[in-house]
């Protein structure tokens, strides 16, 4: 619903706080859900997350998510999922090559990273190519996870 | 012309201190040459005669051929096949890579395949959406974008080691590209996109085709406050037009292509339209050459090949130097390229 995805855009500043919030009390509940196992909670914090996003920002539940960095618009959204920037298709009128009916998702990122208040470059990081493997996979626990193992990496968020 | 150490034709070229490929697009640019590249339209065919006579029709006015990858999504003879004929001649190829039909299995096969072919660039595409050609059920892939694909075909040829890190025993020797397009919105971010091309790996530059000096000449100052130029060839993207009609259709109907309405004016105003496309094309040339930080001209002739020749012949750009074709005699007139080469 593109209606929904551009309100999650123009509203990315508080979005993007709300989200780190819960990211930050998810973090500090590592020691519990790392006695439960990640595995036994995949399926049910992705039963949460995926309508949740999948309502806000019509995620694509890739199990990699780049909201934060992406200004609040899912880049899985794309119609090639681009992840790196627009392509050069992009309409006159910021609309998409593939789709006329929809903004173009990278438009609209630089949009909703302006309300993050993210500098021009950080749109630009180069991402890498998606893990198949995570498709169907919760974000947030990775997230968790990855925070738990790697806690060099905080640095470069 | 020919260099000293020209091989026999299908063989490859020496690879020079301080290149990374054996092509001679690589020479030509960093002898500070004005390169001149264009595309072969790949035919819906198995015939390998009919590939043969569309590069023939280039022969002697550009350094490299294009061979594009399913272009606008429309399924043609793939741009392996058509590498794999014309390198066999000897000619410089560029072959265009696009992530929307092949994951990144099977763009490292090929691209292995293609060197060990002789072709010595690349140059890596996002690709059209499957929506806007004639297959539009198919299963759209894009495993990667043209910014993974760069990293990815750059660590293959400098680390020697696929994606997955397993070594590869002799690595692909490739220049390697990147298309840009200063025309298309979002304006603002389009020369930081392309810094990032460029520190993904992009060493020369195919843009869209150029109809509007000023947008392209605002552009280019932006990439050259950012160095962008002394770290890339950029080739200007140009091409002449057939008639108004066809202008108007290619604006509404190919994405990406901005042709400002005193161009189209322009060609109806025209006795012969045809003939003005031209026209405007060589003036076009002129003006990108005066542009800092340009290296040459990527000529863009779908279904006007035929206007390759005379365009380049009308704007002397080659400067009496004749770029190599097969054929081409040997010993040769000399060019101001030799020395620096």
């Amino acid at each position: 619903m593109y209606r929904m995805r551009l309100w999650s855009a123009r509203n990315a500043a508080w979005l993007g706080a709300l989200y780190n919030v819960w990211e930050n009390i998810l973090i500090r509940l590592h020691p519990l859900f790392a006695r439960i196992g990640y595995e036994r909670l995949d399926n049910l914090f992705l039963s949460i997350e995926k309508p949740i996003k999948g309502f806000l920002f019509d995620s694509r539940s890739c199990g990699q998510c780049t909201l934060n960095i992406t200004g609040m618009s899912c880049p899985m959204n794309c119609p090639k999922t681009m992840r790196n920037g627009p392509c050069g298709g992009v309409r006159p009128d910021g609309a998409c090559e593939v789709k006329p009916d929809m903004p173009c998702v990278w438009v609209v990122a630089r949009d909703g990273n302006r309300r993050m208040n993210k500098n021009e470059h950080t749109i630009e990081l180069v991402l890498p190519p998606v893990d198949a493997r995570l498709q169907g996979t919760s974000a947030w626990m990775r997230k968790v996870r990855e925070h738990n193992s790697h806690p060099e990496l905080e640095s470069l968020r | 012309m020919l260099f000293e150490d020209e091989p026999l034709a299908g063989e490859n070229l020496p690879i020079l201190p301080g290149h990374v490929s054996p092509g001679r697009l690589e020479r030509i640019l960093r002898a500070g040459g004005f390169a001149v590249t264009t595309e072969i339209a790949p035919p819906d065919s198995a015939d390998p005669a009919e590939v043969y006579e569309r590069a023939a029709m280039f022969d002697g006015y550009v350094d490299a051929i294009n061979a594009t990858d399913g272009s606008g999504a429309n399924c043609h003879m793939s741009s392996v096949g058509i590498c794999s004929l014309l390198t066999r001649r000897g000619y410089a190829m560029v072959m265009q890579v696009s992530c929307r039909d092949r994951n990144r299995i099977a763009i490292q096969g090929d691209v292995l395949g293609a060197a060990a072919m002789g072709v010595a660039n690349i140059l890596c595409l996002t690709g059209d959406g499957v929506q806007s050609g004639d297959h539009p059920q198919a299963k759209p892939v894009f495993d990667l974008d043209s910014m993974s694909a760069l990293e990815m075909l750059r660590d293959m040829r400098d680390n020697s080691r696929f994606m997955s890190g397993r070594v590869i025993t002799s690595p692909p020797q490739v220049f390697l590209g990147a298309a840009a397009n200063p025309f298309a919105e979002p304006f603002d971010i389009r020369p930081v996109r392309l810094a990032r091309k460029i520190s993904a790996g992009a060493q020369f530059i195919q843009t869209q085709y150029c109809f509007d000096i000023d947008m392209f000449s605002r552009y280019m100052a932006r990439v050259r406050d950012l160095g962008l130029h002394e770290k890339a060839y950029i080739l200007a993207g140009v091409g002449p037009l057939s008639s108004a009609r066809s202008a108007e259709w290619i604006r509404a109907n190919v994405a990406g292509v901005h042709i400002p309405d005193s161009v189209i004016r322009r060609l109806r105003g025209a006795a012969d339209q045809a003939c003005e496309g031209v026209n405007i094309c060589t003036e076009m040339i002129h003006r990108v050459r005066e542009i800092e930080g340009i290296h040459g001209i990527h000529i863009m002739a779908y279904k006007q090949e035929h206007r390759v020749a005379e365009t380049v012949e009308a704007t002397g750009i080659l400067q009496g130097r004749t770029p190599w074709h097969p054929g081409i005699a040997r010993p040769l007139e000399e060019t101001g390229l030799r020395e620096a080469s």
